[in-house]
């Protein structure tokens, strides 16, 4: 029962399909809509240690779906604060709630001027047209 | 050429429905250059009734008749007449890998009984399907180690099958692995040998029963692999798992071995199957395939490859491993040899041989022969010395009709004059006295 | 269908082991079995009944046709049975000394002989147990090749296409080395351009399948060597596609210094389910001292296994290899003698009258003549229909055939890949266009057939996201509602509607 196709507007996103929250000198992370649609139903998902570092354009994790593995590409640098256990335990949670109950880590910003490089929600639409 | 059906009209009539004269024009696309303009230099065709004399008279050349006292980690054991009839069924010889489960159920069944068969026993949570051989599971269970604990040696026991050891050390260049052997002591491993080297092992392979036949001291060596953080791996015999402790009781971390025992001719060294079980915690990192449980859309049972995300075909340069085809119909050789036996009849084999390998060391002694490793316990194998050069007695006793062993001088310094001496549940006391009467003149 | 676990009761057996006259040792308490393991108590008929019903449950190449792309499902002959049965052959020990085995051993050089003739390269080894192997022990071969010159530590790249099969990155990674991705190009061969600025002292070599996973020749195969020659790198070449060019085109004269061959494939070994195979290696001159050992060496009539290799790789399998699939991988050469092109010339012949014929109905991505396969999409279905690749699939079961492989290669959406071997006779060809066009008609009129298919299989289709997530690996003794509903005696088709 996957949610509907959409990009919320208040979200920032990467061209590797990840969207970004900012909550203060936070950000929360997850995949669009596109990315969870592309991959099926989500079966697994590897999160990185709590405490670890992520940067910009890097990968921090893995989703798979049966027939499929993507890595999570981190739109920022910064260092986890928190994983999701929800999607831990019920993958699943990423395709009916990719912006909500989906979301998979929580990060302390290293170098918040990344957010500037990021695109919002109609560029990132537009990059899926034309892509 | 009887494998062919088309017919010369046949072939016409598809040439035109292409657009194209001839069978020639469909590799234009072919250059000039790279194209074989000349016959192949290939050995005359033969029908079949020449194929099997041609066949036949190679097979004859071969002495496949001498009383078989070689082992050395091929055996001869009885292959039951089931096992040949239900591998001769089409649907199982003749099928691919079990892509389309709806198309499949039999193998993958055939697969899931077989994971099960090899967890209950060697004591381990999940089994794949197979690996290539008893070697290369080895190699398979280094690449584990490393990716699950980050470190780069490997320990392993002298008293491990050589060709084991030497296929672990061509596989370690290219996983950034160093291996480290420990030396054996009258036969078997000193635990506290091993603990000083484990110290920053990803793995601690040893061979039980070991390659001289002798028991290791299995638990006293898992715990020193374990206490060092390192992953203790047995490399064990299926056919042996009915009268001794499996790896999974005393703490280790990998069960593998070589599958032959249970259900494969000995065929000159293959096709076999390799067997690797693991902890549960491991199963995300494990090579090769795996067959889980599902039910259909209308609810009903079914089996599908499972973690296929692990595989080549889809995580490809980060896969566990690049195997693709494994060994599926010589396991399945082996799940239908266990499925005959049964717990009973296992642990009875397991007895004939103890009770045969024990027969044949008393009479080899009495006829003047010593134990190259007298203060070990053994299961169906030993070390004898002959008091010559092995390679002699083995010709002497070839002579009376004989193969008395294997001559452990090639692989082990100081048994020059030893042989290894294998008895299986095809052995007789009269085949045992002749080679005692062979051995000891 | 219960599994044999379920069919087990206390006290039955299926063999009966010798029980000699004599006192069996006792071994020591931390040895001993404590807890039996579970197999299956069955008497022997039932064990024949159990596993031949399974059989019943599976498709082969012997029940119908079976068109996977690159994994070439031809007949497999029955002789090649009996032949490897033959007790100088089954009852063999592979560590007998050398003069026990001449029979075995003058096979395996018959063998190489003919690689060699094949590929038009110089020496073989038997020894690796599969394709995969094969590519693994190729790699092996060019850092003993760089590194006796040296150059081991700067040659860290292998070049491979997008259109790879995935055991060659997994391989490359494997063998330590790195990998660098070249594109493919409108007409399906190698990208020059994207080529050229990627190859170079850096660089180890190239894997390529010719043709490739798209059933196309590389037309450019010749400059593509001198480009990898020219900056002192190695070409691999992966045989699994070889049954397009026996006899018309060696992997050596395409300028190739090591190939390995899929004896499951190419020469009739039978595919068992998901193996056995055997995967081995021909190699140019100059990558012969590296080979694995032993090899086997020839002395006037007399034939040996030779240890004295200073410079090898080392050992990659037990013994000399998977001796029983030698002897029907020669058996089968033997059989079509010099006439081996004819193989090819037919399975090339085969392939591109079922593309000729379903051209139209599908969507074709490369506007060529292919080889021995060649892939459609189903991308216009999926547009037009919400029909997909793998609906496609499931229906054709219904009509009596094993799918094609879909979605590989990567660079084709939906993809269908089509091998229908030489083995094939024309009526099964077009039977099967009759069928994949019923499937196109279907999409429009009747989807609900495609999506619900298959019907007509031993299950209906199979949640695999259920095995994903909640992985069932082994059975289970102790979950007593385990066992499915059972139909007493018929399979369950008969309670199925045909649709």
């Amino acid at each position: 029962m996957a949610a509907g196709e959409s990009y919320p507007d208040e979200l920032s996103y990467h061209p590797e399909h990840d969207w970004a929250r900012f909550e203060g000198d936070e950000a929360v992370l997850g995949v669009t809509w596109y990315a969870q649609d592309s991959l099926g139903e989500l079966v697994h998902y590897e999160p990185p240690d709590e405490g670890t570092s992520v940067a910009k354009d890097e990968s921090y994790g893995e989703v798979e779906s049966v027939k499929a593995v993507s890595d999570l590409i981190s739109p920022l640098s910064g260092e986890v604060v928190e994983v999701n256990q929800k999607v831990v335990d019920a993958p699943e949670t990423v395709n009916d709630d990719p912006y909500g109950e989906g979301w998979l880590i929580r990060i302390r910003m290293t170098n918040p001027a990344e957010r500037e490089q990021l695109l919002d929600a109609a560029a990132y639409r537009k990059l899926l047209e034309e892509g | 050429m009887s494998y062919l059906s088309l017919t010369d009209a046949d072939r016409e009539a598809m040439l035109s429905a292409i657009g194209v004269g001839s069978i020639e024009e469909l590799f234009r696309d072919v250059p000039e250059g790279v194209r074989l303009r000349r016959e192949l230099e290939l050995p005359p065709a033969l029908s079949e009734a020449e194929l099997q004399r041609h066949l036949g008279e190679l097979a004859a050349r071969n002495v496949d008749d001498d009383v078989c006292f070689l082992g050395a980690g091929i055996y001869d054991h009885h292959v039951p007449a089931v096992v040949d009839a239900i591998l001769q069924r089409g649907e199982l010889l003749t099928a691919y890998t079990p892509y389309q489960p709806e198309m499949s159920q039999g193998v993958l069944q055939a697969i899931f009984e077989y994971q099960t068969a090899i967890c209950e026993l060697t004591g381990m949570d999940v089994s794949n399907a197979s690996g290539y051989d008893g070697t290369t599971v080895a190699a398979d269970a280094c690449y584990v180690a490393k990716h699950a604990t980050g470190r780069l040696r490997i320990v392993v026991t002298e008293a491990t099958n050589p060709q084991v050891r030497q296929v672990v050390k061509t596989y370690a260049p290219g996983f950034g692995l160093e291996v480290v052997e420990i030396p054996h002591e009258d036969g078997v491993t000193d635990p506290d040998r091993v603990r000083e080297a484990a110290g920053d092992a990803a793995a601690v392979l040893f061979q039980h029963p070991n390659f001289f036949g002798c028991l290791e001291p299995a638990v006293e060596l898992a715990a020193a692999a374990n206490d060092s953080g390192a992953l203790p791996v047995a490399h064990v015999d299926l056919v042996s798992l009915g009268v001794l402790e499996p790896p999974g009781a005393y703490g280790c971390a990998l069960a593998i071995g070589e599958g032959q025992s249970a259900g494969n001719a000995m065929s000159y060294g293959g096709p076999h199957y390799g067997f690797l079980a693991s902890r549960e915690d491991l199963v995300r990192r494990l090579p090769g395939r795996i067959v889980g449980e599902t039910v259909d859309v209308e609810g009903e049972r079914g089996y599908v490859l499972a973690l296929q995300t692990r595989e080549q075909h889809i995580r490809r340069e980060k896969a566990t491993s690049n195997i693709t085809t494994n060994q599926t119909l010589l396991a399945l050789a082996g799940l239908v040899h266990l499925s005959l036996l049964g717990p009973q009849g296992l642990r009875e084999l397991g007895e004939t041989c103890l009770a045969l390998a024990a027969y044949a060391k008393t009479r080899l002694v009495d006829a003047g022969l010593e134990l190259a490793f007298p203060e070990q316990h053994t299961f169906k194998e030993f070390a004898v010395r002959t008091g010559r050069d092995a390679r002699e007695a083995l010709k002497a006793a070839r002579a009376d009709g004989i193969y008395a062993g294997y001559p452990l001088g090639r692989d082990y310094p100081g048994l020059g004059d030893a042989l290894l001496v294998a008895v299986t549940e095809r052995r007789t006391v009269a085949e045992i006295d002749r080679l005692a009467e062979a051995l000891g003149s | 269908m219960k599994l044999i676990f379920e069919k087990s009761q206390p006290g039955r057996r299926g063999l009966a082991v010798p029980k000699p006259d004599l006192p069996v040792p006792e071994l020591p308490p931390e040895h001993r079995r404590s807890a039996p393991p579970r197999l299956p108590e069955v008497a022997e008929p039932e064990v024949l009944r159990h596993f031949t019903e399974l059989s019943t449950r599976n498709f082969g190449i012997d029940t119908g046709f079976y068109p996977l792309g690159s994994c070439t499902m031809k007949y497999n002959p029955r002789i090649n049975e009996r032949l490897v049965g033959l007790p100088g052959f089954a009852g063999l020990h592979p560590l007998v000394e050398d003069d026990a085995a001449q029979g075995a051993l003058e096979l395996e050089w018959d063998l190489q002989e003919i690689l060699r003739e094949l590929t038009g390269l110089d020496a073989v080894s038997l020894q690796p147990a599969a394709g995969s192997q094969g590519e693994l022990t190729g790699l092996m071969l060019f850092h003993a090749y760089f590194d006796d010159r040296g150059e081991g530590d700067v040659r860290r790249k292998v070049v491979i296409p997008d259109t790879a099969h995935g055991t060659n990155p997994a391989s490359v990674t494997m063998a330590g080395y790195e990998l660098t991705p070249v594109k493919t190009d409108a007409r399906g061969n190698i990208d020059l351009d994207d080529l050229r600025g990627k190859v170079d002292g850096g660089t180890a070599g190239l894997m390529l399948t010719n043709p490739s996973t798209l059933g196309l020749f590389d037309e450019n195969i010749e400059e593509i060597a001198s480009t990898f020659h020219g900056a002192g790198a190695l070409m691999y070449y992966d045989g699994a596609n070889l049954n397009a060019v026996c006899g018309i085109s060696r992997p050596g004269d395409m300028g190739f210094d090591v190939v390995h061959f899929n004896l499951h494939k190419t020469f009739s070994q039978p595919h068992g389910g998901g193996g056995p195979g055997g995967g081995p290696i021909a190699v140019r001159a100059s990558l012969e001292p590296y080979l694995p050992v032993p090899v086997v060496a020839r002395k006037g009539s007399t034939f040996r296994l030779d240890y004295d290799r200073p410079k090898t790789i080392g050992r990659v399998r037990a013994f000399s290899g998977p001796f029983g699939v030698f002897v029907r991988a020669y058996a089968f050469m033997r059989s079509y003698g010099p006439a081996l092109r004819e193989m090819s010339e037919v399975a090339v012949l085969n392939a591109n009258y079922l593309l000729a014929r379903l051209r139209d109905a599908y969507d074709v991505p490369f506007d060529r003549l292919c080889m021995h396969e060649f892939v459609l999409s189903a991308r216009s279905l999926k547009r037009e229909h919400g029909i997909t690749a793998f609906d496609v699939a499931k229906r054709l079961m219904d009509y009596g055939f094993h799918p094609p492989t879909v979605y590989f290669p990567l660079v084709v959406p939906e993809a269908l890949m089509i091998e229908p071997t030489e083995t094939e006779a024309k009526e099964t060809l077009d039977a099967f266009v009759e069928a994949m066009l019923a499937i196109v008609r279907e999409a429009s009129e009747s989807p609900e057939l495609l999506r619900g298919a298959p019907h007509d299989r031993p299950v209906r289709r199979l949640d695999e996201v259920r095995a994903a997530r909640e992985p069932v690996l082994r059975h289970r003794f102790d979950v007593t509602d385990a066992a499915p509903r059972e139909s007493v005696g018929a399979t369950q088709d008969d309670e199925r509607e045909i649709a």
